[in-house]
């Protein structure tokens, strides 16, 4: 399974679109907030988990996804959240805490939620195992189309919610794939002092399900194993665990010094960049011409830009809105 | 008021010394969590550790703290002495499973012939816009549970002084310190939780609440941050000529309920301070500790300044309006003597 010309200009568009995003909010984040970084300073407060260099997962998963389709993502949720389609505007405008925002500002960064494209994500390893797991539930027995997809970090294969919601995907046959981003780091823990198996593709097995690895942080292979397993799970066919290996080219959140990461190891990654890399193909292989990737590159510049500035003129929220929306 | 042979030190500093004072001496003495190794703790409270002890007693875990907490209970019934870090209090609901039914009850379901001497370290409280799954205290949820003890220092001197105290205790102590007390500086810091800290190990004992600050008019009870927005509210209310008593819980179990009884029985007016939730938490708890004993002692109905009923929201200003915080004490002083 390849992706088409179509679907490449849109992975490569949105790819774009999620590093500038994220490269404007690394920029507005440390507003505020020097010479002394304090987090709870500037324009968008608290933690701030950035998605640099694992774009490819998320558009390589998503272009086989509709709206109807169901999508959790975890902590670091920007690049799934542009993926699946979440409104920018009001999920930027959420990022800095406005009334404008996605849940008027109650949620911020890790509690995106998007019922339009049936896209939510937490702050808790692990946690949109269960959820996932029971909308592919839902549309089983339902009878209603639908695939449900939980974006999780390699860490997160150490949770129980990981095995148990693997397990009850299995015995139920679910429309439910699993996407391991595999970053490497669990914050400052690697993933080798961590995991027991050098790849969580082999977990799989424990279920009876497929397990597929993709190496290489590569948008066509990420693709291509993501199409097998949405037509495996559209089919009926039960769910399908995918690992795939990425890495951040941020710190686990901003602020963090790295100073686990082994020397050189973040100058090698730069090299690996998949947005250049991409670029480079897209040219090389004819699917693109440099005056349709400035296009693309314009448009996902002038998307961050729109979404920044509604962010910005929007109003902050009446601070006794914290108590409604409590109950339905 | 500077003392020449002065040694402050961050909570965070105090938290690391006890700990790697009680590990020279005991060699049961081993560290679990995530990221507590080389990165010392997101919190700064295990800094150094890995350095002087090795990866053998501070162990970087996985992200299974079922099993990491369920794993220092069983170490700790075969006689070892684990700290274990919870990194957010947040947390709690992947592991509560070996928390309050492994960790709190196998002391009593085996007559005591079990013991399970560890310490569940928990980071707690928000002011940083980390919304509702990284801000929570959840104080009641933890003290309301039996079979753990639960402290909650509000300076250094009593961080290292518990810390020690925690880890020489035979029974399941759960050591909530605030983020906002740390001493790091990316969360902030309040300044009055760095005080002088002994470089000799020593222990606070557990059941003892401290009057911090002496008073005629009202007592104010708090906990942790609370602590520092009642002095602030204290010196406040000290301009309109209103005398406050501070009292510092420092512990929520066991609770000091006399020295509770003491200080209302003095001024006739409490005001507690929670962070946590309103509502079956410990702000209700202080109240009834004074009025089941002897309501004759109240000159007005007690005020509680607590978080709303409700998840604490991300955005600055809803939190702002969330938080307890000293203006929202002097409110309640103001409604109290209007009262």
């Amino acid at each position: 399974m390849t992706p088409s010309k179509k679907q490449l200009h849109w992975m490569y568009e949105t790819m774009v679109t999620s590093r500038r995003f994220e490269e404007t909010i690394e920029k507005i984040y440390l507003e505020g907030k020097q010479p002394v970084f304090n987090m709870a300073s500037g324009p968008i407060p608290g933690e701030m988990h950035l998605s640099n260099g694992q774009e490819p997962v998320a558009v390589g998963v998503c272009a086989h996804l509709e709206d109807h389709d169901i999508v959790t993502a975890t902590h670091r949720p920007h690049h799934e959240a542009i993926a699946k389609g979440v409104d920018l505007k009001r999920m930027t405008a959420e990022i800095f805490g406005r009334a404008t925002g996605l849940s008027g500002g109650r949620g911020g960064h890790m509690h995106l939620f998007d019922a339009k494209v049936n896209f939510a994500c937490a702050g808790i390893i692990a946690q949109g195992m269960g959820p996932a797991v029971g909308a592919a539930l839902s549309r089983k027995m339902q009878g209603k189309p639908g695939v449900a997809v939980a974006f999780i970090g390699e860490g997160a294969a150490n949770q129980g919610a990981f095995h148990e919601a693997m397990n009850l995907a299995a015995l139920w046959k679910l429309p439910f794939i699993c996407v391991i981003e595999d970053n490497s780091w669990g914050i400052s823990v690697a993933k080798k002092d961590a995991t027991s198996v050098p790849r969580n593709d082999v977990r799989g097995a424990a279920y009876g399900v497929p397990g597929v690895y993709v190496g290489g942080n590569d948008p066509w292979k990420i693709f291509e194993a993501a199409g097998t397993a949405v037509a495996r799970a559209r089919a009926g066919d039960g769910p399908t665990l995918i690992e795939v290996e990425t890495f951040r080219l941020a710190g686990h959140f901003m602020g963090d010094a790295e100073g686990y990461r082994p020397k050189g190891e973040k100058e090698a990654l730069f090299a690996r960049d998949p947005i250049p890399a991409m670029r480079k193909r897209l040219l090389a292989d004819g699917t693109a011409d440099e005056a349709q990737l400035k296009d693309m590159e314009a448009r996902a510049e002038a998307r961050v830009a729109e979404a920044i500035d509604f962010a910005r003129s929007s109003p902050a929220p009446a601070p006794e809105d914290a108590l409604t929306e409590i109950f339905a | 008021m500077t003392q020449s042979n002065e040694r402050k030190l961050t909570i965070a500093r105090a938290m690391a010394e006890a700990i790697a004072q009680e590990m020279r001496t005991d060699p049961g003495v081993f560290v679990m969590g995530e990221d507590i190794a080389a990165l010392g703790g997101v919190f700064g409270n295990t800094r150094g550790l890995l350095d002087e002890f090795g990866h053998d007693r501070v162990r970087d875990t996985p992200i299974s703290e079922t099993s990491f907490i369920g794993a220092a209970v069983g170490a700790a019934q075969d006689g070892m002495r684990p700290v274990v870090e919870l990194m957010f209090a947040d947390f709690f609901g992947v592991c509560f499973d070996a928390i309050y039914n492994l960790m709190a009850k196998n002391t009593f379901f085996s007559g005591g012939t079990f013991k399970v001497p560890m310490v569940l370290m928990t980071s707690t409280g928000g002011g940083y816009s980390d919304a509702g799954q990284h801000s929570q205290c959840l104080y009641g949820t933890f003290a309301h549970l039996p079979g753990m003890k639960v402290v909650t220092p509000s300076n250094s001197y009593d961080a290292k002084g518990m810390m020690t105290a925690a880890i020489r205790d035979d029974s399941p102590v759960v050591y909530m310190f605030h983020k906002s007390l740390q001493g790091m500086g990316w969360l902030g810091t309040e300044q009055g939780a760095s005080v002088h800290t002994p470089e000799e190990d020593y222990t606070v004992e557990f059941g003892k609440a401290k009057v911090v600050r002496e008073g005629r008019d009202v007592t104010i009870v708090s906990l942790a941050m609370g602590v520092h927005h009642a002095l602030k509210a204290a010196a406040e209310l000290e301009k309109a000529g209103v005398s406050a008593e501070v009292v510092d819980l420092r512990t929520l179990v066991p609770l000091d309920r006399d020295t509770i009884r003491a200080s209302v029985a003095k001024t006739g007016r409490l005001i507690v301070v929670d962070e946590d939730y309103h509502s079956f938490g410990v702000s209700g708890e202080v109240i009834a500790s004074v009025v089941e004993h002897d309501i004759s002692v109240l000159k007005a109905a007690p005020q509680r300044v607590t978080s709303p009923d409700a998840p604490i929201p991300y955005a600055r200003e809803m939190e702002a309006f969330f938080l307890p915080s000293p203006a929202k004490i002097v409110e309640a002083w103001g409604r109290m003597k209007a009262a």
